[in-house]
């Protein structure tokens, strides 16, 4: 079985780099860096242009801004009417959408590939020819408090993780929600607006990445006309405070009368990928993975399973990001089991997994099955598309953002035990609990 | 930037061209039973999907959510492997088997590499024939599904749901009351769940799809393997729903900052004469972010972050229908602004711009659906449990473009009654009260 499965991987990791081989990659004059994910299966492409600028990049005191502007790039241009960009893809058969996280914002357009050359126009003309209402300010400012409402202030778990990202962060940014605070979204102006957009929308801060039914060549012969001429900015160097070391583990209790099924949330700090300096981020992602990552998970079958103590048990985490974020952990404790019960069981089950270490068995299979996403990942253009714009943005180059599947694949037990002793620190991390009003 | 004008000329209709690389072969085994393939070799990735229609509603009231147990717990264990051993093992394949049931289907997905195709489906197999439905799996299932259902009773959403399916359809087992099925739970025993598989999984009511590296030959035999031993046919499925013409306001109070809306009424059935009008009528009216709603309620007063609306033609019931979400002061004249355009749609259709577009819209859209194996298998399953022939991908643009203006207002002025239009408000909205309006 061992040495079959070994075969696989090699095929496996062969085809793999056979389809990075064809990627094209180039970068204008003005600083805009171009990826090209080749996909001729269907005659659609995929663009998607990515500004390395998130809600973790914003003032202090203007919260909320990052993604505020994101909604305000589909107001006008000189050229582009109000409401013309989504309509005149939607003509053309396209989709088209965009999103902001805490270290970018993105813009993408699905279309057939002969459209190509017109979004692309049009998301180079809304780069800097956006023009900016008072109307549309406060509209759209309406419209994102009502969007907070939604994600955020009307359930009592949006609102917990919200606290918990807060409290996990004394000075980084990246404890301010994406969505930004109530408060400051309600004083955010036109002139606030139009200050990110000069400083932020510009060539040198953006990657253009499309996947899909293109020719070679001919995306760069495109990008050099239509996002060619626009200016280059004076970008502020991207630098921003971080985290002082943490001394004591934090807690938060709530209470709210909407919470049925009480539950429990952890969050540990943890070093993300770094350029060329992606081993101790890789193991972690396999880490999470192992003790928390399915239903044979470490502890997902000791805390369910054998000790019935939890409903529920989770770990993620997101190796992806520009500085150090979370390590996540959630569980639901069973019913008639006290929450500082269920905590109690997590802290054991987190210790005998450091004292008992991992199956090398466990770790194979896992393995294997991050080679075999590699190929599922073939059939989803703009997954692909994605890792590219989140890589780029998060300050790795495309040599780490090639060689990842490969560093994935020689994690060692030890690299994933010494990560898991580093990380998994109660000192470095924020526990929340989120009960029913009236229990204990 | 001046290069607009010459792109300008590119404003035609898509003629679906990925839909032409889409060729569909129907494969029919020896057995007798029948499935859809689309083969496509470029990947080494084999999707296969099937769904039985029925679902959920084919419980009897007394044994209330065990059709859903039954496809919770059908990946927990089989022949000589327990639910760890069987989890282990799908894992080992790096392959994806996942049951799953709706209120009209029931049925399993299964996404493996080509290589591991066949201990894959053997896994499958297994699954079918000799599920264990073990005690400590039941339990914790169990456990799980009633802690949802406690959960269920303070979620918005749930809760307008409920209350929308109550006053819609009566007591219709569409509109089962989430009490009665945690009661049932409660005492489901394995016999039930047994028996909610024989109820479900019938031949008579298959659809299956095969999409990727596999080729007929490959899929034949399957066929019997896997549905040969099942029942012919099971019990009755239930009449549609009866819908409400009644017109009510229910408020539901709820602590929160926003309120949730969903409204709706009667719409009209996949084979209607009237279906293409109806699709392009809800679309301009509340199908994206183009629709008449998001821009009067959204764009133009900044009322919510999400208005829209959808035609559901179901099986058990046919319902035009929306949902809004507006803080609690807004809300009352945001569903203002939504009868007013259900009013002015019935009265005056439609213009010709807002037909063009919607029309250049959902056929262009069309082409881009099919842009993943598992997309493509979900598509030809949903075909087949609509009777649809294998052509009809060719042909569905066509009947979207000959919608006309005047179809749209004779479906208007018959389907959009905002009489009759049922609505549910779970937040705290001012200047709001239960009735009818």
């Amino acid at each position: 079985m061992h040495l079959r499965l070994l075969a696989f991987l090699i095929g496996l990791g062969t085809a793999a780099s056979a389809q990075d081989a064809v990627i094209e990659t180039f970068t204008l004059e003005n600083g805009l860096r171009g990826v090209v994910v080749p996909d001729g299966r269907a005659p659609a492409v995929t663009q998607m242009l990515w500004y390395c600028t998130g809600s973790a990049d914003e003032t202090p005191g203007k919260s909320g801004l990052a993604h505020f502007f994101e909604h305000l790039m589909f107001k006008g241009t000189d050229t582009v009417p109000e409401g013309e960009f989504s309509r005149t893809v939607a003509a053309n058969g396209g989709s088209d959408n965009a999103f902001t996280s805490h270290d970018f914002t993105a813009y993408v357009q699905r279309i057939a590939s002969d459209r190509l050359a017109l979004v692309m126009q049009m998301e180079a003309d809304r780069m800097t020819g956006l023009t900016l209402s008072e109307e549309d300010i406060t509209f759209e400012r309406q419209v994102v408090l009502e969007e907070r409402s939604s994600r955020v202030d009307s359930s009592p778990g949006g609102i917990f993780r919200e606290q918990m990202t807060a409290a996990a962060f004394l000075n980084h940014p990246y404890g301010r929600p994406v969505i930004g605070w109530r408060h400051e979204i309600e004083a955010l102006t036109r002139e606030d607006a139009l200050a990110f957009y000069q400083r932020f929308y510009a060539p040198n801060n953006a990657v253009l990445i499309v996947a899909g039914d293109v020719q070679p060549g001919e995306v760069e012969t495109l990008a050099r006309t239509l996002y060619g001429p626009l200016q280059p900015s004076d970008l502020p160097p991207r630098i921003r405070p971080q985290e002082p070391p943490q001394a004591a583990p934090r807690k938060l209790i709530s209470r709210d009368a909407r919470v049925r099924q009480p539950s429990i949330m952890r969050q540990y700090l943890a070093p993300t990928r770094e350029p060329g300096s992606q081993r101790k981020a890789a193991a972690i992602t396999l880490l999470a993975q192992l003790m928390g990552g399915g239903f044979t998970s470490d502890l997902y079958q000791k805390l369910v399973l054998r000790d019935q103590v939890a409903i529920s048990f989770g770990a993620y985490y997101n190796a992806t990001s520009l500085d150090p974020q979370a390590f996540n952990i959630f569980l639901e404790p069973a019913q008639g089991v006290p929450v500082e019960d269920a905590e109690a069981a997590l802290d054991a089950a987190i210790a005998d997994f450091l004292e008992e270490g991992i199956d090398e068995d466990d770790l194979a299979r896992l393995k294997y099955r991050y080679r075999a996403s590699e190929i599922y990942a073939l059939d989803n253009q703009m997954a692909r598309a994605q890792l590219y714009g989140v890589g780029l943005c998060s300050g790795l180059g495309l040599e780490d953002i090639a060689n990842w599947p490969d560093i994935l694949a020689e994690v060692t037990v030890a690299d994933i035990m010494q990560a898991a002793g580093e990380v998994l620190d109660l000192n470095r991390s924020v526990t929340g609990l989120l009960l029913p009003e009236d229990t204990e | 930037m001046r290069l607009l004008a010459p792109f300008l000329v590119l404003f035609l209709s898509i003629v679906g061209p990925a839909t032409a690389m889409t060729e569909i072969q129907q494969v029919r085994s020896s057995g007798g039973h029948v499935a859809w393939l689309v083969e496509d070799h470029s990947i080494p990735v084999v999707v296969l999907e099937v769904q039985f229609e029925g679902g959920t509603t084919l419980d009897p009231d007394a044994k209330a959510g065990a059709t859903a147990m039954m496809t919770r717990l059908l990946d927990e264990g089989a022949g000589d492997l327990d639910a760890t051993a069987y989890a282990v093992a799908v894992e080992t394949l790096a392959s994806q088997i996942s049951f799953y049931s709706t209120q009209e289907v029931t049925g399993f997905s299964v996404m493996t590499l080509r290589e591991n195709l066949d201990a894959t489906l053997e896994l499958l197999l297994l699954a079918l024939a000799a599920p264990r439905f073990d005690e400590a799996p039941m339990e914790r299932v169990r456990a799980r599904t009633l802690a949802r259902f406690r959960s269920a009773t303070t979620q918005p959403g749930s809760l307008a749901s409920q209350a929308f399916g109550e006053m819609l359809f009566g007591n219709h087992p569409i509109a089962r009351p989430i009490a009665d099925t945690q009661a049932s739970v409660e005492t489901l025993t394995r016999q039930d769940l047994v028996d909610a598989m024989t109820r479900s999984f019938v031949t008579d009511r298959v659809s299956v799809a095969a999409v990727g590296a596999i080729t007929a030959d490959d899929l034949e035999p399957l066929l019997d393997r896997m549905l040969g031993d099942l029942p012919d046919t099971g019990p009755a499925l239930p009449p549609p729903a009866k819908i409400s013409d009644a017109g009510l306001t229910r408020i539901i109070p709820f602590p929160g900052p926003q309120s949730l809306a969903f409204f709706g009424h009667a719409g009209l059935s996949r084979d209607d004469p009237d279906f293409y009008p109806a699709f392009v009528l809800n679309q301009i009216l509340g199908g994206g972010f183009s629709s008449r709603l998001t821009r009067i309620i959204r764009k133009e007063r900044g009322l919510t972050y999400g208005v829209s609306t959808s035609l559901q033609t179901n099986r058990l019931s046919n319902t035009f229908r929306g949902s809004l979400r507006s803080g609690n002061e807004t809300m009352a004249e945001a569903l203002d602004l939504v009868r007013a355009e259900w009013v002015d749609l019935a009265e005056n259709g439609v213009t010709e711009d807002e037909l063009r577009q919607a029309k250049q819209y959902l056929t262009g859209e069309y082409a881009l659906r099919f842009d993943g194996n598992r997309q493509i298998a979900g598509i030809l399953v949903s075909m087949q449990a609509e009777g649809l022939p294998r052509d009809f991908i060719e042909t569905r643009n066509d009947l979207v473009e000959a919608v006309t203006l005047d179809d749209i207002r004779r479906v208007a002025a018959r389907l959009l009654d905002v009489e009759t239009l049922t609505t549910v408000v779970v937040g705290a909205p001012v200047g709001m009260e239960n009735g009818a309006d």
